[in-house]
């Protein structure tokens, strides 16, 4: 490691009181960034809660979508229809996931590794509006909205989130524990299946919780090969599935004052759903063993 | 141990055998098969689905660039319906307001690392930074509605005027303009949503400079701010960069939160105050409806630039990132 030459920084220049008073100041700006940050995530938050909460109520989370015109009674087929969007996002996401991670920790030779590393890497920096005009191309061209149009999209976005992270939480399980069943003549399978997985569940369960929040969220995607969708329950994945946030997407750009409430409240819904999410697994990851998820 | 241990397997075979051992032998090579097949299974299914964006995007594409070549990138108008295409106005839009956004995020961010990972208390890091990391997690659809109703308004009312009064004389901060859709209020956006990531890697990473290092800076009689800008700066310079490029390519791919406040109009201005537009909130707008075979294949031509621009600067972050972690190793 190169040793950064302290010198630059350690020449008496002018006198300490002017020193300390350069660096109360930049300390100052530091701590001032912090509260700017965290005062926008607080105006963000009472914005929507504060405008959103007005809307809620039993009719608007289970009434049917509002028509075009932005006068319906509520959201309760979006809230579904996400649920079960993420639900199979999820499904075709985690085991690609995990199975890949496992690859890479426990068979793959660096050789073959590296170049899978890099396709991961790779996957994660595609713009998720690509990631919805590849899935048109393939699922949606001739053929229309479809739920598992949707739901593939959004594994896509899912998949090298929860690779990384599962990469990340094998990689962390002690080594040791390997060897402890190769001395006790375990086989491979059995090792892996039972002692390396079993000790990163915890860092890959956390992992696939904020994928899916960061999924439930995904709009651009969704705009583009799951924007065709009726105003009522729809959960036959051969439709369009109606989804919160083209739901929210579409009412904003109406824009008439009872469609912006309308789209309050489904933000509201949409927020509360993803911060839940986001604390829930991370309290049950436990504080100051995990890295930042981006 | 370490000779055991280096033995893939069951690696004894003597002590006297049990009867079962043959079946066992039999169903563990047949489970090993099985969960090496899945996992290269796996392995296989991302890199196919990779391999296949590429393949979608570029054939999709091709009629287009045949069509328009490379001039496509600096051709200037973008008219649909009189079948002209030029992505030039996207492509600066991208590169304008991810620049900005970036320049601002990088000098809030990296504060916000430095003050998580050094300043702060300990208990009240533990809370401000998960705080700052779930910013990362509002969707990009109510940043882009509250884009409309707040930030929008209040760009335009609040920072415009002011802005234009002190910074008037650089030609991005141009006189104020009607409306609130702006380059500079998808600036703002697209700093809110890659401010946390910056902040979150920046602080990962400065958590890693050695104690003997800054303790060592310390002990020789510098301020804070001195170990931070003599010390912890210069070691850590190509991981911030990294981050920062990797804040740099979600900035560009961001889509709906610009198409609600960016305006969406192809134009290249150099006030940041006018109205703009970005090849994501163009592709997102105009996708669903094209007017010919062309257009949609120019659609496709501008997802392929976008794809590329994601794609570079992935690459370059983990080029770099990798240094870094040598180094630091």
């Amino acid at each position: 490691m190169s040793v950064p030459d302290p010198s630059h920084a350690l020449t008496p220049s002018g006198n300490l009181r002017r020193r300390m008073a350069v660096s109360n100041v930049m300390q100052g700006l530091a701590t001032a960034a912090a509260v700017l940050a965290v005062a926008v995530l607080g105006i963000l938050v009472a914005f929507v809660v504060v405008h959103g909460i007005g809307a809620l109520s039993w009719g608007f989370l289970t009434g049917s979508l509002p028509p075009p015109t932005g006068d319906g009674s509520g959201i309760g087929p979006a809230i579904l229809g996400t649920g079960e969007i993420v639900l199979f996002a999820t499904l075709i996401a985690a085991p690609v996931g995990v199975l890949t991670a496992l690859f890479l920790t426990e068979y793959a030779p660096p050789r073959i590794g590296s170049p899978i590393r890099l396709v991961i890497d790779v996957m994660a920096g595609v713009p998720t509006i690509v990631v919805g005009v590849f899935v048109y191309e393939l699922l949606v061209i001739g053929v229309g909205s479809t739920g598992y149009a949707a739901a593939v999209a959004l594994s896509i976005v899912m998949m090298p989130l929860i690779t990384r992270a599962a990469l990340e939480s094998l990689n962390r399980v002690p080594g040791v524990l390997r060897e402890a069943a190769d001395a006790l003549g375990v086989s491979r399978w059995r090792t892996i299946l039972g002692v390396v997985l079993p000790s990163a569940t915890r860092g890959i369960v956390t992992a696939t919780i904020l994928a899916a929040a960061r999924a439930a969220g995904e709009t651009a995607p969704l705009l583009i090969v799951d924007s065709v969708f009726g105003p009522n329950v729809q959960l036959n994945v051969a439709h369009g599935i109606p989804n919160i946030p083209l739901t929210i997407f579409s009412l904003a750009e109406y824009g008439t004052p009872i469609a912006k409430q309308q789209a309050w409240g489904a933000g509201f819904v949409l927020l509360f759903l993803i911060l839940a999410a986001n604390i829930g697994a991370r309290t049950l990851v436990g504080r100051g063993q995990r890295r930042a998820f981006v | 141990m370490s000779y055991l241990a280096s033995q893939p397997g069951r690696g004894s075979r003597p002590v006297p055998r049990i009867r079962s051992t043959r079946r066992l032998n039999r169903i563990d090579r047949g489970a090993n098969r099985v969960l090496i097949g899945l996992c290269m299974l796996g392995a296989a299914a991302v890199i196919f689905a990779m391999v296949e964006i590429l393949y979608q995007v570029i054939s999709g594409a091709s009629p287009a660039i045949n069509k328009l070549g490379l001039g496509f990138l600096v051709d200037k108008v973008w008219s649909p319906s009189g079948a002209v295409f030029g992505a030039w106005p996207f492509i600066y839009g991208t590169l304008i307001t991810a620049v900005t956004s970036l320049v601002l995020a990088t000098l809030i961010g990296v504060s916000i690392g430095i003050y998580l990972s050094m300043l702060a208390p300990k208990r009240l890091a533990t809370v401000i930074g998960p705080m700052v990391e779930m910013l990362a997690a509002i969707p990009s659809v109510l940043i882009g509605f509250i884009g409309i109703v707040l930030i929008g308004p209040f760009v335009h009312s609040a920072l415009e005027p002011p802005l234009h009064a002190v910074l008037g004389w650089i030609p991005l901060f141009g006189p104020q303009q009607p409306g609130g859709s702006s380059l500079f209020t998808a600036c703002l956006v697209l700093t809110i949503m890659v401010v946390p990531i910056i902040a979150a890697l920046t602080r990962d990473i400065f958590l890693t400079v050695p104690r003997e290092l800054t303790e060592g800076a310390e002990a020789l009689g510098a301020t804070r701010w001195e170990v931070i800008r003599g010390v912890v700066l210069p070691t850590t310079t190509s991981g911030v960069i990294a981050a920062c490029v990797l804040g740099f390519g979600r900035a560009l791919g961001e889509t709906i939160a610009v198409l609600q406040v960016v305006g969406s109009l192809a134009a290249t201005p150099v006030n940041l105050f006018k109205p703009g537009d970005t090849i994501a909130s163009r592709i997102a707008a105009e996708f669903l409806s094209p007017v010919s075979p062309l257009h949609e294949s120019a659609l496709l031509y501008l997802a392929l630039i976008l794809l590329f621009f994601g794609v570079m600067s992935s690459l370059i972050s983990r080029r770099i990132a990798a240094g870094f972690q040598r180094r630091m190793a």
